[in-house]
Order: structure tokens, then sequence, then C-alpha cells
């Protein structure tokens, strides 16, 4: 079975239709890269997927069920710049939020939560700096702590949003070498990416997305200079040189 | 005055009147935190005017003071105020703060006019409703405060238990959404909390200072923390204490409203937080601003005598140097350099002959630590990507000798390659001699070979 069925969702701000009637299967186990150009309704996929917005048609099934029911198979990587990082917390603690969809209401999160979130942090090379106050830390460390809240959900399918924008060196070895394990384990990852240099390297499949699906599959039969086009539309003259740069990266 | 003090605390209803207020400011400074970290600290002074339109409509219909009808009433009239700002906002191009503003002053000039009716009428007189402008804790009986207390405490409890839910939804609200928190309910719920703290604290406080009473103990309190749940805590003690202190002061002199003081001792609270905190405080900023300072002043003077002695030692001239050849190898503020140098002749790290300065044989080997560092760090920055899993946050001090020794031997060599190896010995060339460093390829300074090259 299939971790995510998308069926004909359609998301529209005040009648101008954002994303329209997409439809797609993500397959088990790949790393899933999603590009397009700005304001193709990249990250507006991920939230519907997730009932973040509400969407004017269609469907979301994780594994065959409503997502309502299959919420803790399902982790979030937020943007980054979503969220106060002024906030009175340390990295363990917005790790160990993770959690809280597994702990329930009213309980706080006990000593094994607190191993999980620990675990996940040192999984991103954070674990030195589980308390320290999270604007201390810099803005690829910050997008490690949200990796590892992410991984503290302990999830089958994962979804995040730009996790490699604006980000270190470091961070983002991290990231690869995260998302390489995930699926290694046989997670699903739908990851929103905005540079085609790095397509073929760092992912399995890709989803082409202009407001609508322009292609989804594996990448070395979606990713090509006439699929970019379709999806680009004329911005394309740098596309050529950057498609090539992607073969040189790889060979 | 003690005496004062103290028939004051002995009198019954001032006790009652001390314990409402205590709770009332523990309940405030908590929810404020909140509100605070929502950035919603407007929308508290929003409700807490709009609010008397509703209690003297409550008085009007119900006929007589009454605390529970008026909660309701300022309950009431706060969320329609409320409701009308987000019309506004959603429904037009003004934004936030000026549909707040408007709203604002349209209810509060709705309540004054309705509150000079009440006060014409025949039992305007009795009915206590001035009160609620600048508050009067003394005013408050025994009834007042049995409300007051109840509806603090279950406040409190709420908060407690819904701790971790709106902790996560005050910081990162989509996140708190895919994980299935019904978002939508905690939203109304803390909006609730918010809107009822105001609410109780209307007639000790007032609805002109109610926000502040709100505000100012959440806003003192994040100097103290960096923890919500120590924020939650220390904001409700200071709403505590400015409670106490408000109610006292007010009770002892006759006709001193109680919001203005409470919110006076408040924000003396505030005060002190700001200057003396530690951390975010004023003047720990400044002195650890100071230090820096300091710090650079003294380490560029010695690098620059460093860079010059190397320099010098190439082409046989003399290791002495005057003030303007400093400043012109490195630009450097007059004032700042004479009191360093003299600072640094003072600790025996430079001596003076003839307006003439040179590193002495201690200065010498801080001068090439403290080259050799820098130096060190340039290399780093030409090559942080390479380096990149050092993981050096941006305002992490750089020091050599916490660098891995794999690390710093890579970091030797590339410093090599850029000829940027600070090439004097420091044990022999203060002594005038002009030794150079050789075979970079050991670890410690001191272990290093030495390859001599006489002048």
């Amino acid at each position: 079975m299939n971790p995510v069925n998308v069926s004909n969702v359609t998301v529209a701000y005040d009648r101008k239709p954002v994303l329209q009637e997409i439809t797609f299967d993500m397959p088990e186990g790949k790393l899933i890269g999603v590009v397009g150009p700005n304001g193709a309704g990249k990250s507006t996929l991920i939230k519907a997927i997730l009932g973040l917005i509400p969407t004017a048609s269609g469907n979301v099934e994780i594994y065959g069920k409503s997502y309502k029911s299959q919420r803790k198979l399902v982790g979030y990587v937020p943007q980054r710049g979503s969220v106060d990082w002024d906030f009175p917390t340390n990295a363990l603690d917005v790790v160990l939020m993770g959690r809280y969809g597994h702990i329930g209401w009213f309980r706080r999160p006990g000593k094994k939560d607190t191993a999980i979130a620990l675990q996940a942090l040192d999984k991103v090379g954070m674990k030195e700096y589980a308390n320290r106050q999270i604007s201390q830390l810099s803005g690829g460390q910050q997008q490690r702590v949200f990796l590892a809240r992410a991984l503290a959900q302990d999830a089958t399918v994962y979804f995040m949003d730009e996790p490699f924008v604006g980000v270190d060196a470091a961070t983002e070895k991290a990231i690869i070498s995260l998302l390489n394990e995930l699926k290694a384990q046989g997670k699903t990852v739908l990851v929103v990416h905005h540079d085609l240099q790095t397509v073929k390297e760092y992912f399995d499949w890709t989803l082409l997305l202009n407001k609508r699906k322009i292609a989804l599959g594996p990448t070395e039969e979606v990713f090509t200079i006439d699929n970019l086009q379709k999806t680009y539309g004329g911005r394309l003259s740098f596309l050529d040189t950057q498609v090539d740069a992607s073969h040189v990266v790889q060979s | 005055m003690w005496n004062e003090l103290l028939s004051t605390l002995q009198d019954a209803n001032t006790q009652w009147v001390l314990f409402g207020s205590i709770l009332l400011g523990i309940a405030s400074g908590v929810l404020g935190s909140f509100a605070l970290l929502r950035k919603q600290s407007l929308i508290g002074d929003a409700m807490a005017h709009a609010a008397l339109p509703g209690i003297c409509l409550a008085f009007l219909l119900y006929g007589t003071k009454s605390i529970g009808w008026f909660l309701v009433g300022a309950a009431l009239s706060g969320l329609l105020a409320t409701y009308f700002i987000q019309v506004i906002i959603n429904h037009s191009r003004i934004k936030e703060d000026t549909a707040i503003g408007l709203v604002l002053s349209v209810f509060f000039g709705f309540g004054i006019v309705l509150l000079t009716k009440i006060a014409q009428s025949k039992n305007g007189n009795q009915s206590g409703l001035d009160d609620f402008i600048f508050g009067q804790a003394a005013s408050l009986v025994g009834s007042d405060v049995k409300v007051i207390s109840g509806v603090a405490i279950v406040l409190l409890i709420i908060t407690f238990l819904l701790f971790k839910e709106l902790k996560l939804f005050t910081f990162d609200r989509q996140f708190a959404k895919g994980i299935g928190l019904p978002t939508g309910f905690i939203n109304a719920l803390l909006m609730t909390l918010i809107v009822s703290a105001v609410v109780i604290g209307l007639q000790a406080v007032g609805v002109i200072l109610m926000a502040a009473m709100l505000i100012t103990p959440a806003i003192a309190a994040r100097y103290w923390t960096n923890r919500l749940d120590r924020m939650v805590i220390v904001a409700g003690t200071i709403g505590a204490l400015s409670g106490i202190l408000g109610t006292i002061l007010s009770s002892m002199a006759s006709n001193l409203p109680t919001g203005p003081v409470i919110v006076v001792a408040a924000t003396l609270i505030f005060v002190i937080s700001l200057v003396f905190a530690p951390n975010r405080g004023l003047v720990s900023k400044g002195l650890r601003l100071y230090r820096i300072r300091k710090r650079v002043a003294r380490e560029t003077v010695l690098q620059t005598m460093y860079d010059l002695a190397e320099e010098a030692s190439l082409s046989n001239q003399s290791m002495l140097f005057s003030r303007e050849q400093l400043i012109t190898r490195r630009r450097m503020a007059n004032r700042m350099l004479n009191k360093n140098l003299r600072l640094l002749n003072r600790e025996g790290l430079l001596n003076q002959s003839g307006g003439e300065w040179g590193l002495t044989e201690t200065g010498a080997k801080e001068a090439y630590e403290v080259t050799f560092n820098n130096r060190l760090f340039e290399i780093y920055t030409m090559y942080e990507m390479r380096f990149a899993y050092l993981q050096l946050a941006a305002n992490d001090a750089w020091e050599y000798d916490e660098i891995p020794s794999d690390t710093l031997k890579e970091l030797m060599e590339l410093m090599a390659t850029h000829e940027h190896t600070p090439q004097l010995d420091p044990a022999h060339f203060a002594k005038g001699e002009k030794y150079y460093f050789a075979n970079m390829e050991s670890k410690g300074i001191n272990k290093r070979k030495r390859e001599v090259k006489s002048s």
C-alpha cells in the first residue's frame, strides 16, 4: 500500500487556485524532491496534505486511511522562519514537542521521551546543544533542531518544507545523511526543494510542480529539460546550464 | 508609619483584599506571559477598555452592583470588541494596530457616556462604578474577593494542566495543528483565559491600567530566564508582589487609587530587571561589551607589535617601534593606543626606550599566542566550508587550543601554504636576536622544531 495517496486536491485563496487537481501516489521508501518556481504551491501542497489549510476539494490518504486517524505516522518539518526563535525555551524542549502527539493531553514528557529527544538531537549532531537557548543557535542549527523534532515524532512518512534554505555546509551534510538513513529504514520522505543543481544528487524521485502536477517519477526519468521547461516556463535560459551542472556533480 | 502598616494589615477586610490582589497578580502575570509571547499585548489593553460599557450595561440591567454580573458584562463586551477587531482586519485594508486603536476608543468612549448617565441617576452614587476607571482595591468586599479568587484559581489550574499544549501552541501553531492539537479550540481557550484575567482585575486595577498589569510582570520576567515554565512563575511572583504593594499603599493613603500604585510597583520591578538582570540586563550587556572591547584593543596592540617585529627581523632593523609605526601598520584610535601601551608596559609585556616600544620576553610570548590564534582564525574563515564539522556558532569564542589536534594540524598546514605562519620565535627575538621557525608539522608551540637563522 502506498504511504500517501493524494487525489484531486485543489487549494484556492480568494477563487485564485494555488494548486489545481493534484493527484499522485507517493511510493514507499523513497526520497521525493518537490521542485517548482516560486509561488508554484510547493509549501501549500505539504500544508494541504497535513490539513493545515482548508482545501477546496480533494482527498488525502495515509496508508489507505484518513490523515486524522494516521497522524502518528506522519512527521513534519515546517519552514524555519515560521516561528519566533526568541521564544523562551531550549533545543531539547523544542525536540520534546515532537513527542507531544504521543504523550496525550495533561501529561508531561517522561524519561523515555527525553531519551528519544536526546537521541534525535544526537542524530543531527546537536547533542551538546540540548540546553542551549534556541535564539543562541545559528540558522543551520535551528533547522537541525526542527529535524530532530520530526525524528522524535517517530513517524514513517516525513514532510519537510525547504530544510536546505539558508543553512551552512555542516547542516546540509547532516540533513543528507539523515535523509539517507531514513530511507534505509524504509521511511518515505517528501522534501520541498529549491536548488535544481542538487536534485539529481539528493532525490530518488522528483515531483515537478507548478500549480499543477507536471511530472512525478524516478528522478533520472522525469528530471529532464523538457519537463523543467514545462515547469519553469519561459524562465529557462539559465536552466540548461544548471541541469548540465548537475550532471557534472554526479560524474 | 510601621504602626500604621501593622494596623492596616490587621484589618480583616484588608487581609481579604490582599489575598485577592495576590491571586489576581499571579493570574495576570501567568497569562500575561502567554499574551506577550503571542504578541498580543495590545489585545489585552483593548479588552480592558472595552469592558467598561459591558460593566455599565450590566449595572443598568441588573440595577445594583454585582461582581458576578459585572464580570459577565465585561467579558461579553470584551469578546465583542475582539470580534470587531478581527472583522475590521479581515474585511478592510486596516492593519491590526489601527483596528485595535479604533475599537478600543469607541468602546471606552461609549462606556464613559454610560458611566456619566449612571452617575446622574438616583442610585448612581452608590454604584461604585467610578472605581472601575482607575481601580480601588479597598472597595472590594468579601464576596467580590471570593469571586475574583475563585476565577483566578480556576485560570491557574487550567494553565497548569494544559501548560504543554499552550506552550506548543504559542511557539509553533502549525506544528501543533499538524500533530492534531485542536488549535481553534486552544486559541479560543487561551483568549478566554486572558479575557478572564483582565476582567477579574478591573475593579482592583481599573480598565485603563489593566493591560499594564498583564504585560509588565511578563516582560520583566522575560529578562530573568530563558525557559517558559520559569518565566511564568517569575511573572506570577512579580504580579503578586506588585499586587501586595499596590493594595497596602492605597489602603494606607485615602483616595489613592490602587491601579496606578500596582502598575508603578510592577514598572519599578521591570526597570530593575531591565538594568540588572543577568545576561539580558543592560549592566550585564554593557560589562560584556566593555570586556570584549578591552580584550580586542589589547590584542590589537600586541599583534601589531608582533607583525612589525616579524617584518623588521627580515631586514635587520631595530625591534623597537614608535607609536606612528604602530598606527600606520594597523589603524587605531590614539587614546586607545596610549592607554594600552601604558597598561602593557605596567604588566611587563612591553618596554619603552626613547619614545619607542618593544616586546619583552613575556610580551613576545603573549603576542605570539595572540597572533597565532588570530591568524589561524583568518585561515579558518577562508576555509570555513571545509571545517564546517567544527560547528562553531557565530558567537563562540575562537581559541585554537580547543580545536582537535588533527584539525589544528590541517589548519596549520594551510596557514603555511598562505605564508601566514608566525615566523618569529618568541623565546629569542625579544632579546634582539632574530630567529625563524621552520618545519611546522608538529603540534604544540613548544614542541615545534625550530630552525635557527642567525641574524
